[in-house]
């Protein structure tokens, strides 16, 4: 139990101490990522090994041990590598491990202090042997994602002694208002994908009258191809916890909800663990740190439903309602769960709390650029070299990130767009004018995508944008709650639409009447997952209406994705004339003189593919 | 059907939740842990506790994802198609596993009631993308091929 | 005061919840689904859009006035907005009006000739659904159904029922009970309200009409016709007139036209009710027994106690509502006629209610095969009939109704609306005991159209204490307090339909139900007790004849057992 800021100072030192006594330290990654590539087992087998080596010390940081630790940390972000495991004081990041590498791990590294260099990453010759020197991580700026990855994220003591609560125990010194005018200052905007100014949300809830008030932390995280909130939840758990409590205290609100998707049983069990040691430490509950202020956290689990994470819908869950967004006003500042004044953040947008209060407004706003404070983390995904969880100021260009980072599109190929914001997002096209596009809310806006929740996919070449469109159009129509008719119907209009053009069967008119839907659902939907819903629709029709045409007018999928644009024929170079797949086509398409090549009729060809599959020299090809 | 007993299980979580009616979802959810699905006689039977009408917790159960008002099969496979994992060619493999357990449009579990299949966006495990997951365990980086592996893995243990 | 400009022209504003209502106060009729002033906003239509002087589209029904606003609220976006909704909407539309119940009434058909929809540019896609018509009141047609939520709210936030709701989720919502049951397997009561919001032909009252064809046709059959009280002060909004306007006199006269042989009131009925239900509530009060004493001519509310409260079910009234105490009285009466003419008797009611359709199918109203009540037709099936036979409203004459059956006292008559039943009582307990002055004070309590009204009386140096409660939801949170024991009473009147059956379910539907429309129905009854000579039931004559020539002290079949 730690009563007040000496004492928690004082235990800070503590474990701090004990910490760099423990002279080696091995930081197992158990993200998701890592975990299903088996990590667990790799982190059991180098304890086991240290343990029998005698050198092993216990995560109790109440004792001052020397020796080496084994911890299980958060994810690195770099998941694609995994299982990764790093080892300090050398700052080695071993990759892809196996099991089978434990022994030497332990052996060379740990007791020799020798890198194993065929573990470490390497890319044109060059061996990195530090996790700082790797490309993807030297480029990044890691502010929020610093612990995840270097801490043990089931272990209260290491975030305290690594600094943690002390921005609390700092803003419970202040005045609710002052930490508002704190958080108002930094310039810090929400990163669930609306930007709005954090500082003035919360101000707007402390000016409420209302004696009960709640803060809501939003992890829902829906958007497909983002991850970054369940790392910071699964890696550093107490971060949250932190900023959540610094904002109960600045807006006079005494209980927290986390809403944690269902898809994340790890962050769940994370987020439980941490909440119940800082209740045991004094950090949740009453009188925390003897200022007085009471404050207590319970996680509410989602099942399943995107439309959860806007705001009121979120809200409705909570309460035990179908999570149908709801008209507004009343705000969610002035009635929001259970119809009280409720503070809703996004969990990156809490975990930039704790910086904020310690680093002060001035140095904070030093990052990133006007407007556009801090840093943000990405998910960098798709056909790029690099995938994973990336964190770099605010404004850095988007060329950097996919290059300087993500390294590239793979395999040689060339780049081709990026999808930014999850499904309410735009698809950006690759030109000067982009590449150098600084990623920040406003900038993205003006270019018809947005931050979104962070959700960065990487396109090449082979992708089809019309088919693009299409899977995200299906994500948002399966998606919509179906309360409001713009979204309901407008969406299953859209895909219906988008799906004829991918079969070959769209007209000029029926690119105008999607723009028409578009239009109106854009403008006319009641929330947010309906007026973006168009956006990837409206944007791929600007940037690549080439495509579109294509489609349209010619019938064909340049990309050569489009099943049913394609053509089946025969290489009548291969082709030995077997006449097995003229037996097998349902609809007679096929014909020939038997050791001729055969010949397919193009016009009577249904595209079932059964003749594909049943030559036996593979002389039918889809183009 | 369900035995009578089934009042008493479900007692015990009601009561696990403060027979709060605004616990709903919290408690449909862990009946859905215990018999994997909604049975109805269940779902009537917290409306009348929680007083409540069945057609609200209808329209709660038939509105999130995660709850199945039919019996659902021993393994729960969960095949991401985000946009990740989409881009990374996850269709392959759902074709694959719904070629190999015969399923259709309208039959996401396979006659054996050994597996039921459910298509996710996203399951935050993008960076292995194409990602599928059974009860729960994330396997990274599927193919068509080895994802029929995996299937006749669990096949052979359920035997 | 604040003022705000509304397409280019300032307005003045005060206290409007909202800018719909203030466009609307504009005699801008700016169209809408789903938005009813007394129930919450739900906002899905998003047919109420306006545009902002900025450029932003906001809906008007969710959207506070505030000072200096600028909308616009038919800008060529606006235009082409709704349009399209509108299309969107058709496009999933079993869009067969011409075969349809709600033709001509119905708010989609009218929004799409207004916005002139002339074409849809869409595939039909939807999958037909099955008609659910296994409710003894109402039919439910999902193909029609357009997911305004309105039958929803009214039936969980007005009737605390909860029978119908949403279910699943994007465009598979479907509105319905729950579990895919048919509406007559669920706590459904009949009520009507769902019917009267809804904005299309996806929940109607079930049209019986041809049943009373077949009867008049019937030779043998001699057609025998009661009308409720609530049926004369609104079957003329049918016809152009405004509500509250009394119509009696040509009911009687169309009624003849079509060929019911007869035509009496329920009102007197209704005087026989006020009678018996005095006596059963004083020897109650004597005897100090299961109090309160619920009133039990509602059937949508005595079905809503049996669901949800049967340990109340001997607090409910043993009498027979009018409706059934007039199949009752009838029968008596004709069965010996019936077997001289060779005859058989029709009993039609005429009723403003759906549940009374189904209170007349209740297997205690129904002796060795034959009904209290052979059939009930709403107000708004009669008007059906009315425009079927070709008459004319306007000019056909007013007719006196029949004998015996045809006087009432102004007591009945008022029981057509909330606080009428109490009232009507009051009056009979209260004769000679009261002057006239303090009477009419006690009387206004009950008046009038608050959620819950009060009075108390003194008798014999005890004191009564009487609520009146309208709308299930009200009678519903009424009880929880009684049982919590915040509030008690010796005598409750409940109505379930707000407003009393002025407002019940088989009531023609006027583009928008308001407060104001109950209001002016309710005074049209007022107006028919201000004129009659009669003012209480004991002082009915024809009551007394009953009494004495028909039930000759068989009082007790006016009672359910
Ligand atoms: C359809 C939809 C989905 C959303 N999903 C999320 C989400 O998963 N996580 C999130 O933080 N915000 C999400 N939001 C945004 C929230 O509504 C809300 O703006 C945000 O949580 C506020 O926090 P912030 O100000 O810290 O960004 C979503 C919004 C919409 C319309
Ligand atoms: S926009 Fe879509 S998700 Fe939002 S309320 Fe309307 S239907 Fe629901
Ligand atoms: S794809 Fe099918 S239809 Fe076409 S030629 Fe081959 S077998 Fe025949
Ligand atoms: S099966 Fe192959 S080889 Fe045989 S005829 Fe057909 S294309 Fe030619
Ligand atoms: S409900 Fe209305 S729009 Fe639909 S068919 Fe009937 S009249 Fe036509
Ligand atoms: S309105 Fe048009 S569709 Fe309807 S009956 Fe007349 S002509 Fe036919
Ligand atoms: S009739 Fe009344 S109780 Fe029945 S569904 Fe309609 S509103 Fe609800
Ligand atoms: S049944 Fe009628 S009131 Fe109910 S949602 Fe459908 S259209 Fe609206
Ligand atoms: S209040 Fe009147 S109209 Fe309404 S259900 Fe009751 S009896 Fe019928
Ligand atoms: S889970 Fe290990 S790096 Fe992401
Ligand atoms: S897109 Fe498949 S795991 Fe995220
Ligand atoms: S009336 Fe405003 S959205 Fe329906």
């Amino acid at each position: 139990m730690i009563r007040n800021y000496d004492e928690l100072l004082s235990y800070g030192d503590l474990y701090k101490k004990s910490l760099d006594k423990q002279k080696k330290k091995v930081l197992v990654c158990a993200g998701t990522g890592c975990l299903a590539g088996g990590s667990l087992a790799i982190y059991e087998k180098i304890k086991e090994l240290v343990k029998e080596s005698g050198l092993l010390v216990d995560v109790d940081l109440d004792k001052e041990e020397e020796g080496v630790g084994v911890k299980k940390s958060g994810c690195h972000g770099f998941c694609e590598a995994g299982p990764l495991v790093r080892i300090e004081p050398y700052n080695y990041l071993y990759l892809h491990v196996r099991l089978e590498d434990c022994e030497e791990i332990v052996c060379r590294t740990l007791k020799e202090g020798k890198p194993i260099e065929r573990l470490m990453y390497h890319s044109n010759d060059r061996i990195y042997k530090t996790q700082e020197e790797i490309p993807f991580y030297k480029k990044q700026t890691r502010l929020v994602l610093h612990n995840c990855g270097h801490i043990d994220a089931e272990n209260i003591q290491e975030y305290i002694g690594n600094g943690g609560y002390k921005a609390a125990a700092l803003a419970l010194n202040m005045t609710p208002q002052e930490i508002c005018n704190l958080i108002t200052d930094s310039g810090l905007r929400g990163r669930g994908g609306g930007g709005y100014p954090a500082g003035r949300k919360w101000s707007q809830v402390l000016a409420q009258n209302n004696p009960v008030k709640y803060v809501v932390c939003n992890g829902d995280e829906g958007d497909p191809g983002a991850f970054m909130d369940r790392s910071i939840m699964e890696g550093d758990p107490h971060k949250v916890i932190e900023g959540m409590l610094i904002s109960g205290f600045a807006t006079n609100a005494n209980k927290g909800y986390i809403y944690v998707r269902a898809e994340y049983p790890m962050a769940v069990h994370r987020l439980q663990l941490a909440i119940e040691q800082a209740k045991e430490y004094g950090l949740l509950g009453e009188n925390i740190l003897g200022s007085g202020f009471n404050f207590n956290i319970q996680i509410a689990q989602g099942a399943g439903a995107f439309v959860c994470g806007e705001g009121s819908a979120l809200t409705s869950s909570i309460e035990g309602e179908r999570g149908m967004p709801r008209v507004k006003p009343p705000r969610t500042v002035e009635k929001g769960l259970f119809e009280c004044p409720t503070v809703l953040n996004n969990v990156e947008t809490f975990a930039n709390v704790p910086i904020i209060i310690l680093k002060g407004a001035e140095e904070y706003k030093k990052l990133g650029i006007e407007k556009n404070t801090g840093t943000k983390v990405f998910a960098l995904t798709g056909n790029v070299v690099n995938t994973g969880l990336i964190e770099v100021p605010m404004g850095t260009s988007l060329g950097e990130v996919i290059f300087g980072i993500g390294g590239g599109i793979p395999n040689g190929k060339k780049f081709k767009a990026v999808q930014i914001g999850g499904p309410s997002g735009g698809c950006l096209i690759f030109d000067e004018n982009h590449l150098n596009l600084p990623l920040s809310f406003d900038s993205l806006e003006e270019a018809g995508a947005m931050i979104g929740s962070g959700g960065m996919v990487i396109m090449d070449e082979d992708t089809c944008m019309v088919e693009v469109a299409r899977f995200f159009m299906s994500f948002t129509q399966r998606e919509s709650c179906g309360k409001c008719i713009p979204c309901r119907e407008g969406t299953k209009r859209m895909l219906d639409i988008l799906e004829e053009i991918t079969k070959g069967n769209g007209t000029m008119d029926d690119l105008n009447l999607l723009y028409e839907i578009a239009d109106t659902v854009k403008n006319t939907a009641l929330c947010g997952l309906g007026k973006t819903a168009p956006n990837p629709v409206l944007s791929t029709l600007q940037y690549f209406y080439d495509e579109y045409l294509a489609h349209v007018v010619d019938k064909v999928c340049p990309a050569k994705i489009c099943k049913e644009l394609a053509e089946i024929t025969i290489d009548p170079d291969i082709c030995k004339g077997c006449s097995k797949c003229a037996k097998i086509c349902p609809v007679k398409a096929i014909s020939g003189k038997i050791k001729e090549p055969y010949h397919i009729d193009k016009n009577k060809c249904i595209k079932c593919g059964a003749c594909i599959e049943v030559c036996p020299f593979k002389a039918i090809k889809e183009v | 059907m369900l035995d009578l007993s089934f009042k008493e299980r479900v007692n015990e979580i009601i009561s696990r939740h403060n027979n709060d009616k605004k616990k709903i979802i919290s408690i449909i959810q862990d009946v859905q842990k215990e018999y994997h699905y909604l049975p109805e006689e269940v779902l009537v039977y917290i409306a009348d506790t929680l007083d409540i009408s069945h057609a609200k917790i209808y329209g709660i159960a038939t509105f999130y994802e995660n709850f199945s008002l039919e019996q659902k099969g021993k393994n729960i496979i969960k095949i991401c198609d985000g946009t990740a994992c989409h881009v990374r060619d996850s269709i392959p493999i759902f074709k694959a596993i719904y070629k190999y357990l015969n399923l259709s449009d309208k039959k996401n579990t396979s006659d054996d009631m050994l597996f039921t299949v459910e298509t996710v966006s996203c399951l935050g495990a993008c960076g292995l993308a194409p990602v599928i997951t059974i009860n729960d365990v994330v396997y990274p980086k599927m193919t068509p091929e080895a994802v029929v592996e995996l299937l006749q893995k669990y096949k052979k243990e359920a035997m | 005061m604040a003022t705000m400009i509304i397409d280019g022209k300032k307005v003045n504003f005060s206290d409007q919840k909202n800018i719909l209502s203030l466009i609307r106060d504009c005699n801008i009729d700016l169209p809408t689904f789903c938005y009813h002033s007394e129930l919450s906003i739900y906002g899905a239509c998003r047919m109420c859009s306006v545009e902002t002087s900025d450029g932003r589209i906001i809906a008007s029904c969710s959207e506070v006035p505030k000072e200096g606003m600028e909308i616009y609220t038919n800008s060529p976006r606006i235009r082409k907005y709704r349009k399209m909704i509108l299309e969107l909407l058709l496009a999933n539309h079993d869009r067969d009006c011409t075969a349809c119940e709600r033709t001509g009434k119905c708010q989609l058909q009218k929004l799409a000739r207004r916005y002139g929809i002339n074409q849809i540019r869409f595939n039909q896609l939807i999958e037909e659904q099955e008609i659910d018509s296994s409710s003894p009141s109402i039919l439910r047609n999902p193909n029609k159904c357009i997911k305004c939520g309105d039958c929803v709210m009214v039936c969980e936030e007005i009737q605390g029922v909860g029978a119908l709701g949403f279910s699943h989720r994007g465009t598979e919502v479907q509105i319905k009970p729950a579990f895919n049951k048919k509406l007559s397997e669920t706590n459904c009561v009949n009520c009507g309200q769902c019917r009267i919001v809804c904005p299309t032909a996806a929940i109607t009252i079930k049209n019986e009409t041809q049943k009373v064809w077949d009867a008049i046709y019937d030779k043998n059959t001699r057609v025998i016709a009661q009308i409720a009280p609530a049926v004369r002060v609104a079957l003329g909004e049918e016809f152009g007139m405004k509500p509250g306007e009394v119509t009696i006199g040509k009911i009687a006269s169309i009624l003849r036209k079509i060929g019911v042989d007869e035509v009496y009131d329920t009102a007197l009925t209704a005087d026989l009710t006020v009678i018996e239900e005095s006596n059963e509530f004083l020897d109650r009060f004597s005897k100090n027994q299961n109090l309160p004493l619920f009133t039990s001519c509602c059937p949508a509310w005595v079905k809503f106690v049996e669901n949800k409260y049967p340990e109340l079910i001997k607090n409910v009234s043993t009498c027979k509502s009018p409706q059934q105490m007039f199949g009752t009285v009838a029968r008596e009466f004709f069965n010996k006629k019936d077997k001289e003419d060779g005859k058989k008797t029709f009993i039609l009611s005429i009723m403003p209610c759906t549940a009374k359709k189904a209170e007349a199918a209740r297997p205690e109203f129904n002796h060795d095969g034959v009904r209290e009540v052979d059939l009930v037709l709403t107000t708004q099936e009669l008007a059906i009939m009315i425009k079927e036979v070709g008459v004319n409203f306007h000019t056909i004459g007013e007719e006196s109704l029949d004998m015996p059956f045809g006087i009432a006292s102004g007591a009945g008559i008022i029981f057509g609306t909330t606080g009428g039943v109490t009232e009507a009582v009051l009056r009979k307990l209260l004769k000679d005991k009261f002057n006239k002055e303090d009477s009419e004070i006690i009387f206004n309590n009950v008046r009038g159209l608050e959620a819950v009204k009060e009075a108390s009386i003194e008798i014999d140096g005890k004191t009564i204490r009487i609520a009146v409660v309208h709308g299930l939801k009200d009678a519903d949170s009424l009880i929880r307090q009684i049982k919590d024991g915040e509030r008690y009473y010796d005598m409750i009147e409940v109505m379930a339909c707000k407003g009393g059956c002025i407002a019940g379910g088989g009531q023609p539907v006027p583009r928008i139900i308001t407060k104001e429309t109950r209001a002016l129905r309710a005074s049209g009854l007022y107006n028919i007790d201000k004129i009659n000579q009669i003012k209480n039931s004991d002082d009915n004559y024809i009551v007394k004849s009953i009494y004495e020539k028909i039930l000759k002290g068989n009082n007790h079949i006016l009672h359910v057992k």
